[in-house]
């Protein structure tokens, strides 16, 4: 096992990028701390992919370095960088049997049979295929060929890091649910490096310690599951975590006062005078309805009833915001106010958080 | 005027794919079929479509029998999880080639195809070419095919699936507004609980082949008639413990006990099957006359804002949603707390006994 | 699945049912009614049972043209069915260089029966003909017209010359059809390059195979033309295959009887080799579908 570095990091398809609207993936440098679990976390196209691939070796960047450890292993082929990858749709030998599948990494580094045979039933118990490792690979459902898939990643102990590219993708929510607490529970159990990619805000929070979050081929944040929801450093993360995403207000901010539309806001901190577009970006989990005679007046358009909260969808000042209403909260299309709760609202310049003093 | 299945069934190579289904769906309804992958939405499509001829039963269009009746001659438009456009036409010909084949004139056409682009946010692309076109957009161009024929039926077999998160949470924020203006019969087909939710209207929960229950979406899903509906329906899912009714008494494995409300009442004596979801489990906190159950922390999931603690009790697997950022262990033992008002009671069978005080007041 | 009952659709077969009829149908019945009657000329036919089916059976001249035409198919599968897996797997996948194999791949393929042996008649001849000429001044005795091995080695590089594309083509599009991450998968696993062909490329070819070879069987069972322009069947016997000596028996000597019995049975060893492949194939796809 070991850190994986990315030095200067950039890459383009094009054979001569001229700007860096031609490069899929901007410049960039990262530590991926050993023993980790990270998520990839970005919409079709941000560049998470390009990046998975280059830490595989499957793509050569064409600018920068990759250290696994102290080593440079830019140019070294996948096969010497001893990672595993587990990819979007189930790659299985269909021919051999589920335990020659698990055994097949193994079994090609040359490992002594009895040790082989000890790590599979390991292995196979732990995504619990015991019961059919005799079985032949083909006609078995995708669930149970992407856990083989999952399995054979986890099969060899000295893997530098396991990559997985939206390993989920075509399996049914209720065993996503028993996939995804098998992969929290195995990395708890070994500790390899993991890094996840997905388009799927819930995957890559419940699974990461840390999620780096993509946009337009560039890495728009890094932090805990908490620090993402909690303090977006960037408008895109507000919108893209979280469901409905967060809120933003135009607004003019001076000290610890913001003004929107005529009404006044206590921020609690102190902003200075920022310049630029400025605007506020409050989740809907801490925007309220109510029918008090203060707060931002909205006109409420519907009130989606989802089973465990509600969403409320409103117009403030012809722009749609979102509010939700926990089971038992009382919402109303009459109630004609939003209030924000104090101490969750992020200041934002120019799409780029803000950091306020205490005043 | 309504879309009626009488007992229509299907059966491929002496495998039944669709049990005996009795359905009625109303003009100017949202339809949602959820159930897991092979559970028979598809198929049960393909029927009301008239792709597939049911083996046994007859379906009936505004009370007329159209069983065996080409797919051709009724008013039928699909969208699929692949997004499945003309790749050599524009989007304007696209959506256009379904009126072009019913033989409308021209003006008729234009001005159908604007209005339809214009609700689905693609008059800008009008001239593209599919390939050139997102994912999301390739899907709204497909679905702008559907509407534009003013089909009575309109079928959607999972038509978010392929495309990223949040360009599913805007579309599906878009169809109910497409729905309710076109006045068609619509019928979802999802895997996914959350989304039946976010569509409204009527849900019908399927099973291996079988309607386990039909009405409206939210009393579907706070009355669910049996545990295999509330199974079908819970993301995550729906947690279960043994329990004694005993004289006026609700007593759990630990000896935990409650007095009996309601409907648990009139229920004779004898061993239950409790249910309830995630998001009704607390931890720490204490309110009234909560249940206490001891249980071992197996894994904690983080979202942000919430953390999905799967928990061991006894031999059964919980999951709890708890508001907040709680850091457990694994091992752990933690306390946890179920308002018995949240609590579904189902008998051996499965069928729905007494349901969760709570869903009867909401 | 079974689509919607339409009876309409009966009336759009039938043209092509009458054409059947006319090419298929009838001149298989006359073949039948040839096979069990004799005629002493005049048009005078009489019943003679199963005697010409008798007579082919216990035949030494059939046996040796079977035996024969058996080495031959055994021979080009041996030699066309590995070759082409070999040049599929070499092929450009993408590219400028993948269009232009494909088309030279595809250039034996589209030149007709007679003129490909046309081509091998003259290219092998030793007065004039390229190869013929240039292995007579390299010192090697080769003569096609006059030794047995000469002729059979001939037909037999015309036909993987020919045929082999067809080969190499199917299993290049079976080749194509697997996703990039089995290979990605497989340099992960530190698979080698025999394992790779092993259980990733032959698993996913297996099914275009096995139509590459039903067709190659088929094909190489009925050669008539090449053979036929190049050697005659000659030298001797020596290339006589089965459709050559059928050829010979009716139209050379006039044996309608016998031939019609034998060319029956001609047809019925191929449709039951056909149908053990047809056989095969679909138990593999059921055992697929699992």
């Amino acid at each position: 096992m070991a850190r994986i570095t990315l030095q200067k990091l950039a890459h383009s398809y094009m054979p001569h990028p001229k700007s860096e609207a031609d490069f899929a993936l901007k410049e960039l440098n990262h530590v991926w701390e050993d023993g980790r679990a990270y998520a990839l976390l970005g919409a079709s196209g941000c560049g998470k992919t390009t990046l998975l691939n280059i830490i595989s070796g499957l793509v050569r960047p064409s600018q920068g370095r990759v250290l696994f450890g102290d080593r440079d292993v830019t140019d070294a082929p996948t096969a010497e960088r001893n990672i595993a990858q587990v990819f979007q749709f189930p790659v299985v030998y269909d021919t051999m049997t589920v335990e020659d599948n698990l055994a097949f990494p193994l079994r090609n580094r040359g490992m002594d049979p009895a040790y082989i045979h000890t790590r599979v039933q390991q292995i196979a118990r732990m995504i619990g295929m015991e019961e059919v490792l005799k079985r032949k690979a083909r006609g078995l459902t995708a669930d149970a060929k992407q856990k083989i898939s999952l399995g054979r990643g986890m099969v060899r102990e000295d893997v530098n890091a396991i990559l997985f590219d939206e390993p989920l993708t075509v399996i049914d929510p209720h065993m996503k649910w028993e996939l995804r607490t098998q992969l929290k529970s195995l990395h708890q159990q070994f500790g390899h490096t993991m890094i996840y990619v997905t388009h799927d805000q819930t995957e890559a929070l419940t699974f990461a310690d840390r999620v780096v979050v993509m946009h337009d081929g560039r890495v728009v944040q890094i932090g805990t599951p908490q620090e993402l929801f909690e303090t977006p450093a960037h408008t895109f993360v507000g919108y893209f975590i979280g469901s409905p995403g967060m809120n933003l207000f135009d607004a003019t901010v001076e000290g610890r006062f913001a003004t929107v539309a005529g009404q006044q806001i206590d921020l609690g901190l102190d902003y200075g005078r920022p310049l630029g577009r400025v605007q506020l970006g409050v989740r809907p989990e801490y925007v309220a309805l109510t029918d008090e005679p203060s707060g931002l007046p909205v006109r409420v358009n519907r009130i989606e009833d989802v089973g465990r909260h509600r969403i409320v969808r409103a117009d403030f000042d012809g722009r749609p915001v979102n509010a939700i209403a926990h089971e038992g909260q009382a919402v109303s299309p009459a109630m004609g106010r939003l209030v924000f709760a104090p101490g969750h609202i992020n200041v934002y310049a120019d799409d780029w958080r803000l950091q306020g003093r205490a005043a | 005027m309504a879309l009626e299945l009488r007992g229509v069934a299907k059966v491929v190579a002496g495998k039944t794919h669709v049990h005996d289904t009795d359905l009625t769906l109303e003009k100017g309804t949202m339809n949602v079929l959820l159930g897991p992958t092979l559970a028979g939405k598809t198929t049960l499509m393909r029927l009301m479509a008239g792709l597939d001829v049911p083996t046994r039963g007859r379906v009936l269009w505004h009370g007329k029998d159209v069983t065996g009746q080409r797919v051709q001659d009724r008013q039928v438009a699909m969208v699929y999880q692949q997004f499945i456009n003309y790749p050599s036409m524009t989007v304007y010909d696209n959506i256009a080639s379904p009126l072009r084949l019913m033989g409308r004139d021209r003006a008729d056409i234009d001005a159908r195809v604007k209005r339809v682009a214009d609700m689905l946010k693609l008059t800008p692309l009008l001239s593209r070419k599919p390939l050139e076109l997102s994912g999301g957009q390739q899907q709204r161009c497909a679905l702008a095919r559907a509407l534009v024929k003013d089909a009575g039926l309109v079928l959607l077999d999972e038509p978010l699936a392929n495309l990223d998160y949040k360009l599913r949470e805007e579309l599906r924020l878009e169809i109910p507004k497409i729905f309710e203006a076109s006045g068609a019969i619509f019928v979802y087909a999802t895997t996914e609980p959350e989304e039946a939710l976010l569509l409204g209207g009527n849900t019908a929960t399927l099973w291996e082949g079988r309607i386990t229950q039909f009405g409206p979406t939210p009393q579907v899903y706070r009355q669910p008639a049996d545990a295999t509906t509330a199974r079908v329906f819970s993301d995550p899912p729906m947690n279960f413990l043994s329990l004694a009714k005993i004289g006026n008494r609700v007593v759990f494995g630990e000896g935990q006990q409650v007095p009996a409300t309601g409907a648990l009442l009139d229920l004779p004596d004898g061993r239950y099957t409790g249910g309830f979801r995630a998001n009704h489990l607390s931890l720490g906190r204490h309110t009234g006359d909560a249940v206490e159950f001891p249980a071992r922390v197996a894994v904690t999931e983080i979202t942000g804002s919430e953390t999905f603690v799967h928990l061991d009790h006894g031999d059964h697997r919980w999951v709890g949603l708890i508001g907040g950022v709680h850091r457990l262990a694994p091992g752990d033992a933690v306390t946890v707390h179920l308002d018995p008002a949240h609590l579904y009671v189902f008998c051996e069978g499965g069928r729905l006994v007494a349901p969760a005080p709570y869903a009867i007041a909401a | 699945m079974n689509k919607t009952v339409n009876q309409k659709a009966w009336f759009l077969v039938l043209p092509v049912l009458v054409l059947v009829a006319f090419s298929a149908v009838i001149p298989l019945m006359t073949v039948v009614n040839y096979s069990v009657q004799d005629t002493f000329g005049n048009n005078d036919f009489f019943w003679a049972g199963f005697d010409w089916f008798d007579e082919m059976i216990h035949s030494d001249r059939l046996h040796a043209a079977l035996g024969r035409q058996v080495l031959f198919s055994a021979i080009i599968l041996a030699i066309e069915v590995p070759l082409g897996i070999f040049i599929a797997l070499n092929m450009p996948k993408k590219g400028f260089w993948s269009s232009v194999t494909l088309v030279l791949m595809a250039l034996p393929l589209l030149i007709p029966w007679n003129v490909v042996g046309t081509i091998w008649q003259i290219f092998g001849r030793v007065d004039i003909g390229l190869l013929g000429h240039a292995l007579a001044s390299l010192g090697f005795d080769y003569n096609y017209t006059n030794d047995a091995l000469d002729a059979w080695a001939t037909v037999i590089v015309m036909d993987v010359w020919h045929w082999t594309s067809l080969v190499a083509l199917l299993c290049y599009a079976g080749l194509q059809s697997i996703p990039q991450a089995y290979y990605q998968a497989a340099r992960i696993d530190q698979a080698t390059r025999w394992k790779v062909f092993r259980y990733i490329e032959l698993p996913k070819m297996s099914g275009v195979l096995l139509i590459a070879i039903l067709l190659r069987f088929m094909d190489s069972f009925m050669i008539y033309t090449e053979p036929f322009v190049v050697t005659g069947g000659g030298p001797g016997n020596a290339t006589t295959f089965l459709s050559i000596d059928l050829v010979k028996m009716a139209v050379g000597q006039f044996d309608l009887g016998p031939a019609a019995a034998f060319s029956i049975m001609y047809f019925l060893v191929i449709l039951l080799v056909s149908w053990v492949f047809y056989t095969v194939m679909t138990n593999f796809d059921k055992e697929e579908g699992l």
